[in-house]
């Protein structure tokens, strides 16, 4: 009989708990959707005529106005000026809040909850949510899109430096500190060595991301190809809508390429 | 920050003139674009004379629109739930397509051009698109964010069936399971709990950005938060952003919930 009973114990790859836990999710899951689809508001007239309008954006699209490349170009690389410059600065606040968050670097609790605390703020405002709030303080402008780029990017790298910090090895770190090393040169020589790959990486990871943010900031008036986009949009001048779309699509494409290359060069 | 030399072998701590410079020229450019984009110390400090105003008139939140507020944070959730759905069920085939080790080149090659193109559109331009294509509302900001859905989950989704061993494919199709019997059991149980880590990221990711689609017209709590900024009303604007960022912290703790049911 225990024979039999050993023989017949049933193989199960899950605990009763986490099946009870999946079930959970997808039971979860599936009333988000329920409740959303059938309560959501749509204008259903709206959409019988989506394909003509489709096709009407389209032709009024075509042929691009090739004349409007000027005033994008320019548009452009005060995008990328925005962009970069907005990294920059981001990096700089990031730094200390980094080295804060960090657990082996800061042994204080909360301290690290704060600068935890911090990057959740940061990331949790959209850079559109920051680049309003910075238009109301220092009005329309690139001024305003860089420091919304900046504060936005801060929680992203922030959190990422703090994370390659905790991951450096103690090795090099213990020997300075026995050699009577300072702080200072404890963070320059020990853990600066380490973390600098994964830094540059962050950086270039965020610059990306944010060349593509900064392109739509000029919605709310906060510099860049956006306001040039918007100009046009607001003119309903579609032909030129086109020109600035795909000369942010090749901007984008470029920015990855380089992106890509610089990080198989450096890393 | 301006001179950090990183160590050479042999000779310790030798200044490292290449890292210098680098760095004096990243010096130098930070001042070259700060003067083409016109910054200058008295637009600074007058900018904060004015936000010390503009802190003022924010404080303290007014949740008195409370009913607008919630209305707009419902659709902004609606949008967010049903974006991700249809934009993972469009990733999958997406995906699949795009994974260079299951299909031929011919075919991986033009979807991973296809998931570019859905990437390299920030959200907010797509649903611009979509407002003119199929008016105002929450629809157009639906499928601004299924698009946006399709270029991340179909690209990580993709490279996640790239990494997978093939020694389970290959012993599936062994027992002579035809294409899809291999897909459900052969692919899908090795790449299940990543899969869920991807979508719970894009679910936070397009709750952030359903909030923001509103200001073009897409629906959700960002047309309130966006008229409350036009008319002024700093306090409400406070308010919303409050609501804002506590829902999306509770999202980010379901969604870590959700990652670890399915480690």
């Amino acid at each position: 009989m225990t024979v039999a009973d050993s023989l017949h114990r049933n193989w199960q790859r899950f605990t009763p708990l986490q099946r009870i836990s999946r079930f959970g999710f997808y039971l979860f899951a599936v009333a988000a959707l329920v409740v959303s689809l059938r309560t959501i508001d749509v204008i259903p007239e709206f959409l019988y005529d989506a394909p003509d309008q489709m096709v009407d954006l389209v032709r009024r699209m075509w042929p691009p106005d090739l004349s409007y490349i000027g005033p994008t170009i320019k548009g452009l690389i005060e995008t990328l000026h925005i962009a970069t410059l907005g990294t920059i600065i981001a990096i700089v606040m990031a730094l200390p809040f980094g080295l804060l968050a960090a657990r082996n670097v800061t042994p204080s609790p909360p301290l690290n909850l704060f600068a935890k605390f911090v990057f959740v703020t940061s990331r949790s405002i959209n850079s559109l949510v920051w680049a309003l709030l910075f238009v109301a303080v220092f009005g329309p402008g690139p001024l305003a899109g860089t420091l919304a780029i900046a504060f936005r990017s801060i929680g992203f790298t922030g959190k990422l430096f703090a994370e390659a910090l905790e991951e450096s090895g103690r090795g090099s770190i213990e020997a300075l500190t026995a050699s009577g090393a300072s702080r200072f040169a404890t963070l320059l020589w020990g853990y600066w060595p380490q973390v600098r790959p994964a830094f540059w990486s962050i950086a270039l990871f965020r610059w990306d991301i944010n060349i593509r943010e900064s392109a739509v900031l000029g919605i709310v008036g906060a510099g860049g190809v956006g306001v040039v986009l918007d100009t046009a949009l607001n003119l309903l001048y579609w032909d030129q809508v086109a020109v600035v779309l795909i000369a942010i699509f090749a901007v984008v494409i470029l920015a990855e390429i380089v992106v890509t290359v610089v990080r198989s060069r450096i890393l | 920050m301006t001179d950090q030399p990183s160590p050479v072998p042999r000779v310790a701590f030798a200044p490292n003139w290449t890292a210098r410079i680098g760095w004096l020229l990243l010096l130098l450019y930070v001042g070259y674009a700060g003067s083409q984009l016109g910054f200058s110390a008295e637009r600074f400090s007058g900018g904060l004379e004015h936000g010390h105003r503009f802190l003022v008139r924010m404080f303290p939140p007014n949740f008195g629109r409370w009913e607008l507020i919630a209305g707009g944070i419902l659709e902004s959730l609606q949008i967010a739930v049903i974006a991700t759905f249809f934009g993972i069920l469009l990733s999958l085939p997406v995906g699949l397509l795009a994974a260079r080790n299951l299909t031929p080149a011919w075919i991986s090659w033009p979807a991973r051009g296809f998931i570019a193109l859905c990437r390299s559109f920030h959200p907010i331009i797509v649903a611009i698109l979509f407002v003119k294509a199929i008016g105002f509302g929450a629809l157009a900001g639906v499928m601004a964010l299924i698009v946006a859905s399709i270029g991340f989950i179909s690209k990580l989704f993709a490279e996640a069936i790239e990494e997978i061993s093939l020694k389970q494919v290959e012993a599936v199709r062994a027992t002579g399971a035809g294409f899809l019997g291999t897909l459900i059991m052969g692919v899908q149980p090795q790449v299940l709990p990543r899969f869920i880590g991807f979508a719970t990221y894009q679910l936070d990711s397009n709750l952030r950005n359903s909030t923001m689609v509103g200001i073009v017209g897409g629906g959700g709590i960002g047309a309130a938060l966006f008229t409350a900024y036009q008319r002024f009303d700093f306090d409400v604007v406070l308010a919303i952003l409050i609501i804002i960022v506590s829902l999306i912290m509770i999202a980010e703790i379901v969604s870590g919930w959700a990652r670890r049911v399915f480690q």
